[in-house]
């Protein structure tokens, strides 16, 4: 911590914050008793509702399936939001208005609209429009590829401003175009700036794949539900569902935060990138 | 787009329940966001470690999970609120823990030397923290938390698929009854969180100029 709110504690404060440690601790304690007691109260601690993590490997083969299945959506929206995000983020530092104005127009709207929304309008208006059926797993990656797309273009542009304007100079001293001086020195010198918030990002990507329940895609979470409805343990499969969730997440976080405490120790780089994390700025 | 306009009563109550579910969740989160960052700067370890994995373990699940323990899990231990309170809930807890993280980034952003000025007059650790370091904090943050709780009004969203009336829900009840204007009736919608959205970042906006000028 950067900040020191306290001095070093002497005796006596050393004996008080014993003591509030104490009493913070057994407050701490006691909340955590009275939930127990109710759970209890409430049947909800029976062997009966835990048994089957124990004794049904079939649960974690559905388990896996759905897994299997948020991860495949995860990958290929990851893949395609890198793609989109590097296009938009060439169109909004382009020098042609009638180029950036509508790459600006696309990022803005799709970041400053629900996901929720615009997982319902692929599933309920391309039947509309196309005359045929979107499956899920598609309506869900177009979707998260749009907005992720938008967020990630957001992250290129900030890494690829975040470059001392030297190297632009320079490579237009050298009669590099635009295009080439972006994709050639700009590009390569910002992913490593923006490496950590790109991974943080792909954090938000991962737990947005758990709304493709609403459109009935067999993910984590949805394969929980189905479960739920033959084992009538809910409480128990959303905190196994959820562990999962945070199992996989945790690890990104640690990998993003890693990544930029490396970046920070580089000499000569001392921007980084915030992680972009909280969602959209409009 | 008559189907838009003839029903425009309908997305108006969705959408002035979607700003009562931002608002409601917003107080929350910021009441909620900014004890457990106290707990997480405070000289007490077990409130640190508290306020720790709070944050680690709510920010690394997806909201709808947390929908789903809210809605499951609460009735178990005797809180048992109408759908609305739930939603409003449910949000507060998972906007809380990056309210949080913000308001810890702010705190530590604040000099040394205020902390340090308040202690030598003998302030104690929390009048340092309401009365030096958190109002310099929070005018530190107005920018990451306008986009925390631009998020938590898209997130509102998710409240839809929880019995929740609010813009989604009147979207589709929209598109049920009108099936050859879908196109005009998500446009619509997405038109009203546009609005919404924008009209919350130039009041963040405001915000931070008045915070500005304050200094």
């Amino acid at each position: 911590m950067s900040v020191v709110l306290y001095d070093v504690p002497g005796p006596r404060a050393r004996r008080r914050v014993l003591t509030s440690s104490i009493i913070g601790g057994l407050v701490l304690l006691g909340l955590l008793a009275l939930v127990v007691r109710r759970l209890a109260a409430n049947e909800q601690l029976e062997y009966a509702l835990y048994e089957p993590f124990l004794n049904e490997p079939q649960l974690y083969e559905r388990l896996l399936d759905g897994l299997k299945n948020t991860l495949t959506a995860a990958a290929y929206a990851l893949v395609l939001a890198i793609l989109l995000g590097v296009v938009l983020a060439f169109g909004r530092l382009s020098h042609r208005w009638f180029i950036r104005l509508p790459a600006v127009a696309v990022i803005e709207f799709f970041r400053g609209v629900p996901l929720l929304l615009l997982i319902f309008a692929l599933f309920l208006a391309y039947p509309v429009v196309v005359g045929d059926e979107l499956p899920a797993l598609w309506a869900l990656v177009i979707a998260l590829t749009l907005y992720n797309g938008s967020v990630i273009a957001e992250i290129i542009r900030a890494g690829v401003l975040s470059i001392p304007s030297g190297q632009t100079e320079a490579a237009s001293a050298m009669g590099l175009t635009r295009g080439q001086t972006l994709r050639l020195v700009l590009l390569p010198q910002a992913v490593r700036v923006m490496l950590p918030a790109l991974v943080s990002q792909l954090v938000v990507l991962l737990k947005d794949t758990s709304l493709g329940f609403v459109i009935g895609f067999e993910e984590l979470l949805r394969t929980g539900g189905q479960l739920v409805q033959f084992l009538g343990n809910p409480l128990q499969m959303y905190v196994a569902v959820a562990l999962i969730y945070i199992a996989i997440n945790a690890s990104l976080s640690a990998l993003a935060s890693y990544l930029e405490g490396r970046q920070r120790r580089t000499v000569g780089s001392s921007t980084t990138l915030a992680p972009a994390e909280a969602g959209a700025v409009l | 787009m008559d189907a838009v306009l003839d029903n425009l009563d309908v997305f108006v109550e969705g959408f002035t329940s979607t700003v009562s579910l931002t608002l409601l969740a917003a107080v929350g989160a910021l009441l909620l966001g900014t004890l457990i960052a106290a707990m997480r700067v405070s000289p007490v370890p077990p409130l640190r470690w508290a306020g720790a994995a709070y944050v680690h373990l709510v920010r690394n699940t997806p909201l709808t999970v947390v929908f789903f323990l809210v809605f499951f899990g609460l009735p178990e231990v005797d809180v048992k609120l109408p759908f609305f309170r739930f939603a409003v809930l449910a949000l507060s807890l998972y906007t809380a823990a990056f309210v949080a993280e913000a308001v810890r980034s702010g705190i530590n952003s604040v000099a040394a030397g205020q902390a340090e000025a308040s202690r030598s007059i003998g302030m104690t650790f929390f009048q340092t923290l309401r009365l030096v370091v958190l109002p310099q904090a929070f005018a530190n943050i107005v920018p990451p938390l306008a986009s925390i709780f631009i998020a938590l009004l898209k997130n509102t969203s998710i409240a839809s698929a929880f019995f929740t009336f609010e813009g989604i829900q009147a979207m589709n009840r929209l598109i049920a009854a009108n099936g050859d204007a879908v196109i005009a009736i998500i446009l619509a919608a997405a038109a009203g969180y546009l609005a919404l959205a924008l009209l919350a970042s130039a009041a963040f906006g405001q915000l931070e100029r008045v915070v500005r000028v304050g200094r």
